[in-house]
């Protein structure tokens, strides 16, 4: 699904160079869910945004889906994240004006689809995230766990093959945030591969993978030994 | 009609204007980003809602845009207005004529003493009228009475009677006054050369004489206690005042009143001699007078002399300053208007810098962000510059009809100025846009969605 190599990144502050990723070195196959782990200052949010081409990096090579994603215009960068990528985050990062049907239904509105159209698809994502009855609210309505399903439904809407989840159950309670996991992780069994940033053990311990970061090393990569344990005692 | 008229096509103008400055700038934006972004009735939405939802900031932006260009279109309105107004009042007669009245010597001069009263006669307005640059050669002769002097003479027909301004002059008074004739001719060579005694009356001494409906020419009507044949009615530029007049031919007046050959002004037209010609025109009839009646050239009491051509180009000057002002002031206030709305934006982008990374995270192109903040901006311009303008419009239509004073006649913008100021906010608009537009773009999403 994705590869980086020797992925190096260095912030300008001042006069000095920070080195906030170093030699990254990684591969997530199809359809895995992994978790990136570290402390805050770790370079996770930076992988983060590299990975969302939301960022440029300085040296090595990231490919996603067989693209090489480098030095890419700002058109063909907001291409590939309105195609390939879906985000979820920890504010949910809905529009405040909007309603929900609306907030799903914005990334159509950048693949010019028709708005009819978009708010009909976005129905059918905004049902299957359980919240159809929920259409016309505007975020300050709901509660926190239903404005990340939200976001989740409008993470789906393009049909991406990758979901990058900053923190999202970071703003959740407890229960709240075992439903979103519950959520992502079905997500994740239909095929969609899942990046997850967060420094929740038990969250981390949902995905199949995780990656370790420090000062912006892999410093481990490990399968969640437990999930199958979890698993076979949910099942 | 005519000002709905008007007000209509300057709102089409206006509308197309706008349209077309709308495609113009996507375009450019669309070469500028690389995209042909659609302006779709979708992206008009998205700006509708944006604008709704700051109710209060829209409202004042557009207000500081509308007083800006409703100020604009009344300065020019009552600048073009007062234009008009003076230049009618000054029209009343030719802006290419001289006059000259005749004085005291007041230098002494081939022997003569100071004090010597100079009398134009008929010679002398041959004599002038032969001076090259001449076209329209007019004198007049004051009848005594009433302003001149002595008992009011009177102009009479049957048992009413009134006393009207009593002009003798020569057939050329036509172009001097302008006046228009609206039935029958004016004075001509016979009436003057045979000293016939025909009159021509102003409209206001028609109604007054005469029966509506009644044919005034050929009827006679007492002037002086002389009896004259009403040859003609003439309208002056609509003045009440100036029309309560009749002219009579000079030579008749001189001999019914009395006149031997004297003269009390010499008048004359100089076609569209510049001012320089025409001051070379006028020393020529100081030198001609002078010679004739014995004064110095330099005496500046022998003669009193109007030079309506040099009057004219001066006043011509203060509203050229006038205009310049005008624009000045209205330019200035536009300018602010724009700044308000740039400034509006730029705080706008910056609220709005969450939003714009999501837009950005969701696959918002630079160019789509662009094309938002700028179509907000053209939209909030242009929109309060047409209720600025239509504002501007009514109240000059309103001042028109209230004619506050005379020096202020049809204030009112012309359609290219009209459409001007519009092509001008517009862009303005587009530009006021683009630099918060172009912030807007280079919000970075992460830094945006981190900002809590």
């Amino acid at each position: 699904m994705l590869s980086l190599r020797k992925i190096n990144k260095y912030y300008q502050v001042g006069a000095h160079a920070l080195h906030v990723l170093r030699d990254v070195d990684f591969e997530v196959a199809d359809g895995e869910f992994v978790a990136i782990m570290g402390a805050s200052g770790s370079g996770k949010s930076t992988l983060l945004n590299v990975l969302g081409i939301l960022d440029a990096y300085d040296s090595g090579e990231y490919v996603l889906d067989g693209t090489l994603i480098k030095n890419l215009s700002e058109k063909r960068a907001a291409y590939y994240r309105n195609r390939f990528i879906g985000f979820v985050f920890q504010s949910f990062n809905l529009l405040p004006f909007k309603t929900a049907v609306e907030n799903v239904a914005l990334p159509l509105y950048y693949q010019k689809v028709p708005r009819r159209k978009r708010n009909r698809i976005a129905m059918q994502y905004l049902e299957r995230v359980g919240l159809a009855d929920w259409a016309e609210h505007v975020p300050a309505e709901m509660s926190g766990g239903q404005k990340q399903r939200v976001a989740i439904a409008r993470a789906l809407i393009g049909k991406p093959r990758l979901i990058l989840a900053d923190e999202p159950t970071g703003a959740l309670d407890t229960e709240t945030s075992q439903q979103i996991m519950d959520l992502l992780t079905e997500i994740n069994r239909e095929g969609i591969t899942i990046l997850m940033v967060t420094h929740e053990h038990d969250v981390a311990a949902r995905a199949q993978r995780t990656i370790r970061l420090r000062d912006g090393k892999v410093v481990g990569q490990e399968d969640e030994p437990h999930l199958k344990a979890v698993e076979a005692a949910g099942s | 009609m005519e000002p709905l008229l008007k007000l209509a096509m300057a709102i089409g103008g206006f509308a197309f204007i706008a349209l077309l400055v709308i495609l113009a700038v996507t375009t450019v934006l669309a070469i500028l980003y690389g995209t042909i972004g659609s302006t779709s009735f979708d992206n008009w939405q998205e700006v509708m809602e944006t604008l709704r939802r700051n109710k209060l900031r829209t409202t004042l932006t557009a207000l500081s845009v509308a007083w800006g260009i409703f100020i604009l279109v009344v300065l020019l309105g009552m600048g073009s207005g007062l234009n008009v107004g003076v230049r009618k009042k000054f029209q009343r007669d030719a802006v290419n004529s001289l006059w000259f009245r005749s004085g005291k010597s007041s230098v002494p001069y081939a022997g003569f003493q100071i004090g010597r009263k100079v009398q134009f006669v008929n010679a002398d307005v041959d004599a002038i009228a032969k001076i090259p640059g001449i076209d329209h050669m007019d004198a007049r002769f004051y009848v005594k009475g009433g302003f001149w002097g002595g008992p009011p003479m009177m102009v009479r027909r049957g048992i009413k009677a009134n006393a009207f301004d009593i002009q003798p002059s020569l057939e050329s008074g036509l172009f001097l006054d302008l006046l228009e004739m609206t039935e029958g001719r004016f004075l001509n060579a016979r009436d003057l050369k045979e000293k016939r005694k025909s009159v021509v009356i102003g409209r206001p001494v028609q109604a007054y004489l005469f029966e509506p409906g009644e044919d005034p020419i050929g009827q006679w009507i007492e002037v002086g206690g002389v009896a004259f044949q009403v040859v003609g009615v003439f309208n002056r530029g609509g003045s009440q005042e100036e029309e309560r007049a009749v002219y009579i031919p000079m030579s008749t007046a001189q001999v019914a009143f009395s006149g031997a050959d004297h003269v009390n002004m010499l008048r004359f037209t100089v076609g569209d001699a510049s001012v320089d010609e025409a001051n070379r025109i006028k020393q020529d009839v100081i030198d001609e007078l002078a010679q004739r009646h014995q004064f110095s050239p330099d005496d500046p009491q022998a003669l009193h002399i109007q030079n309506n051509v040099e009057n004219f180009a001066k006043f011509a000057q203060i509203f050229t300053a006038i205009a310049v002002f005008v624009w000045f002031v209205g330019a200035g206030t536009i300018i602010a208007g724009v700044v308000g709305v740039s400034n509006i934006m730029m705080i706008a982008v910056r609220e709005r810098t969450k939003e714009i990374g999501v837009r950005k995270a969701l696959g918002a192109t630079p160019f789509s962000i662009v094309a938002m903040i700028v179509q907000e901006a053209i939209f909030l311009t242009a929109s309060a510059g047409f209720f600025g303008l239509v504002g501007g419009v009514a109240t000059l239509e309103l001042l028109d009809k209230l004619q506050l004073t005379d020096f202020v006649k049809n204030p009112a913008i012309n359609l290219s100025t009209g459409i001007a100021a519009g092509l001008v906010l517009v862009c303005a608009g587009a530009l006021a846009g683009f630099f918060p537009a172009r912030a807007a773009a280079r919000v970075n999403p992460i830094h945006a969605l981190r900002d809590q």
